[in-house]
């Protein structure tokens, strides 16, 4: 069953590989690489709130810090894009044993450490904003220079197997967390916190693992998101609408599962540009927040009929029908 | 031979009402002792003072000779103390054997290693045929052996019982007390807090009665039963008096 697991990370990884080889379509490329960078952010997402029972609604905080990190180590310290991003992993990281440090150790559970999350992650975005460090609210401009040794890549192609590298890298370590004892007892702390206490799990170390492990997951989309738009802003990096999405994939895709992350990502992006497709194509020009409204429906859906996620429904299904 | 768990004057005291009042009690290593009381007695609330679940307000608690009062759970749980909830905990989503492993990965870090000791454990309350069931499909008794089975797999020395026979029918009651001796009989020290009155006198060495929050005897669970403070804290003032009366008229 283990070797299962490992096989279709395999497999999946490697059909994502093959996939660009048969397009030379920039959109499609493009889209294939944004969709790379909110599973990373929503695989973050997947460990707290999915294994862990952690619901954020701040992971922007760690998007945001991966990608501010990635921006300015460059630009401020001239650190090669190479070396910026582990750091801004670190960073994230960092930020999220702050928040968890923070917001655990005061017992905070449930729709009170969302709304703390959430509250941090506005913080962050306000700061960002005045502060002239981070280039205030005219954002910050990554100098354009194509080339490997600075993460940036002529060929799209490359940005984007670096993105699924990542990606397959977080389907490995959710995979082994799965296996580990830290991922039992997180697991276990979802289910039943004073339960897992009395069974030896230190619920507060754990907890703090699992939210450090998340912020630098998320962090690690940020950094990405940064080597491919080159530019941020206080929005773009700690607005809410990467908070939205980091959470929604899972939830859809499947929480708490591997691939649960990747499938809710495509579905979503898919979901968002056959939308705004649509109603462009309907009404005659662009309907900005169209695709929000279908996200919010899906959610509703989602929620009322397959609170598992989309992998929920296809195993209930399969489930009935063997 | 100092006792495996010593608790000297337990208080605890939530605002102005005093749950536990200056309780003391001994476990010998290797026994099961009994806690039984009517209810609101405080024994769930003493329970969890020993656990580590609850801070007490003044008094100490000693396992193996070490003041262990205001150790956090889950390092007491690592010494070798574990415990069971009166209202079951089980962590519904996951399977039987999942829920066992849990307990098992404080011991075993590889998760082969923690599976296979859930089995093993599942075989011991007999579970067995239940290992792939989720938890949430589970009867009461099979949640109760559940919770059991988890304290156990975490191989404690010491085993606090809370009305694991609370709610069964008196055939699983029967099922259940050999399992509880057998695990006495294993090397593991039980404190057990119980309601169901057969399960005390049959299962136990010594029993001590709270009532009121107040230890009011201890001894061999035959001395107790007769013991006159015992019947009326049980069945109100003067009953001891009038049960005597009743059987000379009879």
């Amino acid at each position: 069953m283990k070797d299962k697991t490992l096989l279709l990370i395999a497999i999946v990884t490697l059909a994502l590989a093959l996939l660009p080889l048969g397009f030379e379509s920039n959109v499609v490329l493009n889209f294939l690489a944004f969709a790379m960078i909110i599973t990373l952010a929503a695989q973050g997402w997947n460990v707290l709130g999915g294994f862990g029972g952690q619901f954020s609604f701040g992971h922007a905080a760690f998007f945001g810090t991966g990608a501010y990190g990635m921006a300015l180590l460059q630009v401020r310290f001239g650190v090669n894009a190479w070396l910026a991003m582990p750091i801004a992993i670190a960073l994230g990281a960092a930020v999220g044993y702050a928040i968890g440090f923070l917001s655990f150790r005061a017992r905070l559970r449930g729709s009170y450490f969302a709304l703390v999350t959430l509250a941090f992650a506005e913080v962050f975005r306000i700061s960002a904003n005045v502060w002239s460090f981070t280039g205030g609210a005219a954002g910050v401009l990554v100098p354009l220079k194509l080339d490997p040794w600075n993460m940036q890549f002529a060929d799209k192609r490359l940005g984007y197997w670096l993105a699924l590298a990542l990606v397959a890298l977080v389907l490995l370590i959710t995979h082994r967390l799965r296996e580990s004892r830290f991922g039992a007892q997180l697991i276990a702390i979802r289910e039943n916190e004073d339960a897992a206490r009395a069974l030896g799990a230190d619920a507060l170390a754990v907890k703090l693992k699992a939210i450090a492990l998340s912020g630098g997951i998320t962090a690690a989309a940020g950094s990405l998101y940064t080597q491919k738009f080159l530019y941020l802003d206080a929005t773009l990096a700690y607005g809410p609408w990467i908070s939205v999405e980091a959470l929604l994939a899972p939830i859809i895709g499947g929480i708490g599962t591997i691939f649960g992350p990747l499938l809710g990502a495509f579905l979503l992006l898919g979901l968002g540009e056959v939308t705004k497709t649509f109603f462009a194509n309907l009404l005659g020009g662009a309907r900005p927040g169209a695709d929000l409204v279908v996200f919010g429906v899906l959610l509703i859906l989602c929620v009322a009929f397959a609170p598992r996620g989309v992998l929920g429904l296809l195993a209930r299904l399969r489930g009935r029908g063997a | 031979m100092s006792p495996l768990l010593r608790i000297e004057g337990l208080t605890k005291r939530f605002g102005g009402l005093l749950a536990v009042d200056d309780a003391c009690l001994q476990v010998e290593a290797g026994s099961i002792t009994g806690l039984i009381g009517p209810n609101g007695a405080g024994k769930t609330t003493l329970f969890t003072m020993i656990a580590g679940f609850a801070e007490p307000t003044q008094g100490e608690v000693f396992y193996k000779g070490e003041r262990i009062t205001e150790l956090p759970t889950h390092v007491r749980t690592m010494r070798g103390i574990a415990r069971t909830f009166q209202i079951v905990q089980p962590f519904a989503g996951l399977t039987v054997r999942e829920n066992i492993a849990v307990g098992a990965h404080l011991r075993h870090r590889a998760r082969a290693d923690a599976l296979a000791k859930a089995e093993e454990v599942a075989v011991q309350v007999g579970l067995e045929p239940l290992l792939d069931r989720p938890a949430h499909a589970l009867t009461v008794a099979g949640r109760k052996r559940l919770e059991l089975a988890r304290a156990l797999a975490t191989e404690p020395q010491l085993l606090l019982l809370d009305e694991v026979l609370a709610g069964l029918n008196p055939s699983e009651i029967r099922d259940m007390i050999p399992v509880v001796r057998g695990i006495r009989d294993s090397g593991v020290t039980i404190l057990i807090v119980e309601h169901v009155m057969q399960a005390v006198m049959s299962l136990c060495d010594t029993v001590y009665v709270l009532a009121e929050g107040r230890m009011i005897a201890a001894g061999p669970p035959a001395d107790v039963a007769r013991n006159q403070r015992v019947i009326e804290a049980y069945l109100g003032q003067g009953a001891a008096a009038r049960l005597r009366d009743g059987a000379a008229h009879a």
